[in-house]
């Protein structure tokens, strides 16, 4: 009978460890995406660190390209795939409204906030909630060869959209390149970030104060207006049009264009010699602005962490997503990606080698401007692809395929 | 015209025509052989020089290294999966498809056939969220064995039609006679009919792994990681990566060819010289 | 049939029934439900509304959907026709005597063999408007003065995707028509050019009849095939420039996965199940009077 008793309680006791044991033993999913930004191997090196940290907790990392970052994410809530999922900033609203990602509005630590730049906070907030942590803060650039520059005999960057089309019209005429300025115009989310860029510098608004359309008028007429224009004259490339980030890269890297608007990545990028013929000419400045608009332009495309709304390990993945975002992990891999934290643009080690992406990041961080946080993000997005498209196509003048798209925006509603 | 000078125009025409055929099969091939290893920069340089300067393998060799995290780790796990997924599916739909295939074309149900059929032309798009939930309630997400499983959905179907006309080609006396020989269904079938439609058999099984080796769609939703990553999902990534590196997906898909054209080769052999045995004649 | 061999049949036929009506079946229904629903793809728990024909007539007056319809007829009708005549063509070429001609053959196995992704990527990069080898070779061969966007202009992007596709799925056409080829007796062709009976009478008489049984599997194969097309878009164009390579099925996979509509996802994918039903339909009647008539 003792010895029953001991039996039983030994078997208790196992279980218990085991029990214990099973619960310690955490795996998270996170998913990200393979495209700018940090590298797979800078966030291998992350997670590695923070495995080390915290031994019970194993992250099972997925990269997929951008593309198919908000498909999966959708796909998986169903079944509750992913616990740690990064997001766009124009997919807040819909995720939100959609329930497929935690509010941690109460997780926030308070005295975080006025350390981050609110560029980047607006990532990660819809309705006055916090839904993650911004972890990738960028906008895009505008980029010049300097060779090419000097060639032509201009001093100095363009300030203005005009004056990049002045120097563009003398580079060509000189027939240092053939089409100087590369773009991402693809039927993409890449073209309304142009669009956003060339719509915040003209002054102009997506949507009025009472909600309805506004880039049919005035600043958004004038950025597709300018776009038509620069493709009609040779000036931009006319295969930007089915162009993404990554060929505007190879496009600007193989000395072809003596402009680029891109993303912070590209900096480090076209600096290296095996990716690259121009090394040693890259320029970067902050996109141009338009006399008594603006003095700069920039759009948003920061991306945040957020917690799936199925996640079964709330705390775990909580825990990966600040050590991710934190100062000193942000710090250690900023070559890619600039970190979100004003303080770091001031620690040399950030700066070191790459002061002219920081100084330009100073301006530009400062102008960013957000493409419309709405819940129907995806399918205004979509619209405007394909205006922008007929319109550079020259189907349609940039002003029909704007009311045209303003129309279809205004029945969604 | 001699009838002399006549075959000689006529043999010239058929070369060039064979000529122009091997040509353009090949171009596209080897400029995809030639870029996966060129150099970056060779490949963005205008204009474009044919020839590499220098031949560059570095991209094969870390496509094929086993180094931790690497390109090489990543591919060798997606052609992996890929194996397993396409010969499992085979496997299990050959299985399926021959008996339903020699029921169809023995005792009928056409209507039922077209309905089998009919499964096949469904777009995946369209099934997608309901395979989604069965998936994980079955705990196959994120498997080899769960894709192979939504594979069967595609190929058994169209293995079936196309095993039922060719089983609709082999002659009805034939198994007549086995059956005045006491032979009954089942024995007919393996012992009679199916070597008979051994070649069509051999068109099945290269179709039906060349289908879910080509398989893109089921993979890119169905699989997150290099548990079950298939490689045309995986070769996708490369792409559209950070390094969109030209000379690397050509590669990668130099490799992810391989298997299945090599496969083809055998099979195709064995497909001729069981036409040229002349046994069957229709 | 007798009756005993009933059973026989059936046991058969449970294994592929199984297999179709468990993973396809269900699925299956589950979206023709869902079609007649406003139901989206949230995480929210909510209850779809019924809202009957909503969605499919919602679809067929919505401009995108005409648009995409058109994109894929237009699709389905060039590449299956051209993939038709070059695979019979090829076939025929490959079925005459020549030196190297098992090589040829084993040559049809490549284009077949790389996956749809590759091809696509390959292509692609062909294509690419400044360091692609297409337009370095027409260039350099003086056939155009300067380097073109392929894919960037609508009209144009299409048939350079359809060409594309084409170059990679025709052998299978051959494939299956070679096989076909090797059923038709060699001495009635014989006996038919004894009797006088020129090249042209010899294929439509006796050459064409022997190989449409096995030429239709396959064009009805590619033709559906050709009305899902997804994956090829998915790579080269993604539907673009300016909508212009938006097939259907690329139009279901937004509906539902870009905006969310499940149910209405799910009726445009009713619409192309239907769009296939009828081709295939169509195809099986023509050529059974082909049959009939030959």
């Amino acid at each position: 009978m003792r010895k029953w008793k001991a039996l039983i309680t030994l078997a208790a006791g196992a279980s218990l460890v085991l029990g214990s044991l099973a619960q310690a033993q955490i795996t998270l999913n996170a998913l990200f995406m393979k495209q700018a930004a940090y590298s797979e191997d800078d966030i291998k090196a992350m997670t590695a660190d923070f495995e080390k940290a915290n031994p019970n907790i194993k992250v099972s990392l997925e990269f997929v390209p951008y593309e198919a970052l908000r498909d999966k994410t959708i796909a998986a809530n169903a079944s509750g795939g992913y616990d740690v999922v990064l997001f766009d900033v124009i997919w807040p609203a819909e995720y939100a409204s959609n329930g497929f990602l935690q509010d941690v509005s109460s997780r926030i630590n308070k005295a975080d906030v006025p350390k981050i730049f609110p560029g980047a906070w607006t990532t990660v907030t819809y309705g006055g909630k916090y839904y993650g942590l911004p972890w990738i803060l960028d906008t895009k650039y505008l980029y010049y060869n300097t060779e090419i520059l000097k060639k032509a005999g201009i001093a100095a960057p363009p300030k203005t959209w005009a004056e990049l089309i002045t120097q563009a019209e003398i580079i060509k005429k000189k027939g240092l390149v053939k089409y100087p300025i590369v773009w991402s115009w693809s039927q993409a989310e890449a073209a309304i970030c142009d669009y956003t860029t060339l719509l915040a510098a003209n002054g102009g608004k997506f949507f009025d104060a009472s909600g309805q359309p506004a880039f049919q008028t005035g600043g958004g007429l004038k950025a597709l207006e300018y776009m038509v224009d620069s493709t009609k004259r040779g000036l931009s490339n006319p295969n930007s049009k089915e162009y993404l980030e990554e060929d505007v890269r190879r496009v600007f890297s193989s000395g072809q264009a003596a402009f680029a608007l891109n993303w912070t990545y590209m900096y480090n990028m076209a600096q290296d010699p095996k990716e690259s013929k121009v090394v040693g000419k890259v320029g970067i400045v902050p996109a141009p602005g338009v006399p008594g608009l603006s003095t700069a332009s920039a759009v948003n495309g920061s991306m945040g962490l957020g917690i799936t709304a199925k996640s079964q390990n709330p705390d775990a993945a909580w825990k990966y997503i600040t050590y991710l975002t934190s100062q000193p992990v942000q710090e250690k891999y900023a070559k890619l990606s600039l970190p979100i934290w004003k303080a770091s643009y001031s620690n040399p080690a950030v700066t070191k080698g790459q002061e002219a992406v920081v100084k330009a990041a100073d301006v530009g961080i400062a102008a960013m401007t957000p493409r419309p946080t709405v819940v129907r993000y995806a399918e205004i997005s979509t619209i405007l692809q394909k205006a922008i498209q007929n319109a550079l196509l020259g189907k349609v003048t940039a002003k029909a395929a704007l009311e045209d798209a303003a129309k279809q925006v205004k029945a969604l509603k | 015209m001699s009838p002399k000078t006549l075959r000689g125009v006529q043999t010239s025409l058929l070369y060039l025509s064979v000529l122009v055929l091997v040509v353009s099969i090949l171009a596209p091939v080897v400029w995809l052989l030639i870029s996966s290893v060129s150099s970056t920069n060779a490949l963005t340089t205008v204009p474009l020089r044919w020839i590499p300067d220098a031949l560059d393998f570095s991209r094969y060799k870390a496509l094929l290294s086993q180094e931790p995290s690497g390109f090489g780790e990543t591919f060798l796990y997606a052609l992996r999966n890929s194996l397993g997924a396409a010969f499992g599916a085979t496997t299990i739909s050959l299985l399926v498809a021959i008996p339903a295939a020699y029921s169809f074309s023995r005792f009928g149900r056409i209507g039922l056939l077209y309905g089998v059929l009919a499964t096949y032309m469904i777009p995946p798009v369209a099934l997608i969220l309901p395979l989604y939930g069965i998936l994980a309630a079955l705990g196959l997400l994120n498997t080899v064995w769960g894709l192979a499983l939504v594979y069967c959905t595609i190929l058994s179907p169209f293995v079936t039609w196309l095993l039922k006309t060719n089983f609709d080609a082999v002659p009805v006396e034939l198994e007549e006679a086995a059956a005045i020989d006491g032979l009954g269904r089942w024995a007919t079938l393996l012992r009679i009919t199916l070597p008979l439609a051994l070649p069509a058999l051999s068109t099945a099984t290269i179709w039906a792994i060349l289908l879910s080796w080509d398989e893109f769609f089921y993979a890119l939703l169905f699989t997150a990681n290099q548990n079950a990553k298939t490689l045309p999902v995986t070769i996708a990534d490369f792409a559209a990566g950070r390094a969109v590196d030209y000379g690397l997906i050509c590669a990668a898909g130099v490799l992810a060819a391989f298997p299945p054209i090599l496969i083809g080769f055998l099979l195709q052999r064995g497909l001729l010289s069981g036409l040229t045995a002349g046994s069957v004649k229709g | 049939m007798t009756r005993r061999q009933q059973p026989t049949a059936w046991l058969m036929l449970a294994p592929v029934l199984i297999v179709v009506l468990g993973a396809i079946g269900y699925p299956l229904l589950r979206t023709l439900y869902l079609s007649f629903t406003d139901s989206r793809l949230t995480g929210l728990s909510q209850v779809p509304k019924w809202v009957g024909l909503g969605n499919y007539q919602h679809a067929l007056s919505s401009p995108d959907f005409q648009a995409a319809a058109w994109h894929t007829a237009y699709f389905v009708l060039v590449s299956v026709g051209l993939e038709l005549i070059l695979g019979v063509l090829v076939a025929l070429l490959l079925n005459q005597k020549f030196v190297g001609r098992a090589l040829v053959r084993l040559l049809l196995i490549v284009p077949l063999a790389l996956p749809t992704i590759v091809n696509a990527m390959m292509w692609r990069w062909i294509y690419n408007p400044e360091f692609g080898a297409f337009n370095a070779l027409l260039t350099q061969l003086h056939l155009i003065g300067d380097y073109r966007s392929w894919l960037g202009e609508p009209g144009l992007a299409m048939n350079m995707v359809i060409v594309a596709d084409v170059w990679k799925n025709y052998p299978i056409i051959t494939l299956v028509v070679l096989a076909a080829l090797q059923f038709i007796p060699k001495e009635l062709l014989e006996a038919a050019a004894i009797d006088g009976a020129g090249a042209w009478t010899r294929f439509w008489r006796i050459t064409w009849p022997g190989i449409l049984a096995a030429l239709s599997v396959a064009m009805v194969l590619r033709t559906i095939e050709a009305v899902k097309v997804f994956d090829i878009i998915y790579v080269m164009t993604r539907g673009g420039p300016a909508d212009s390579t938006k097939t259907l099925s690329f139009l279901v996979y937004q509906e539902g996965f870009s905006f969310l509509r499940l149910g209405s996802a799910a009726a445009y994918a009713y619409l192309v199940v239907l769009v296939s039903v009828l081709l295939i339909g169509l195809y099986i009647v023509l050529l059974r009077r082909q049959e009939r008539a030959t």
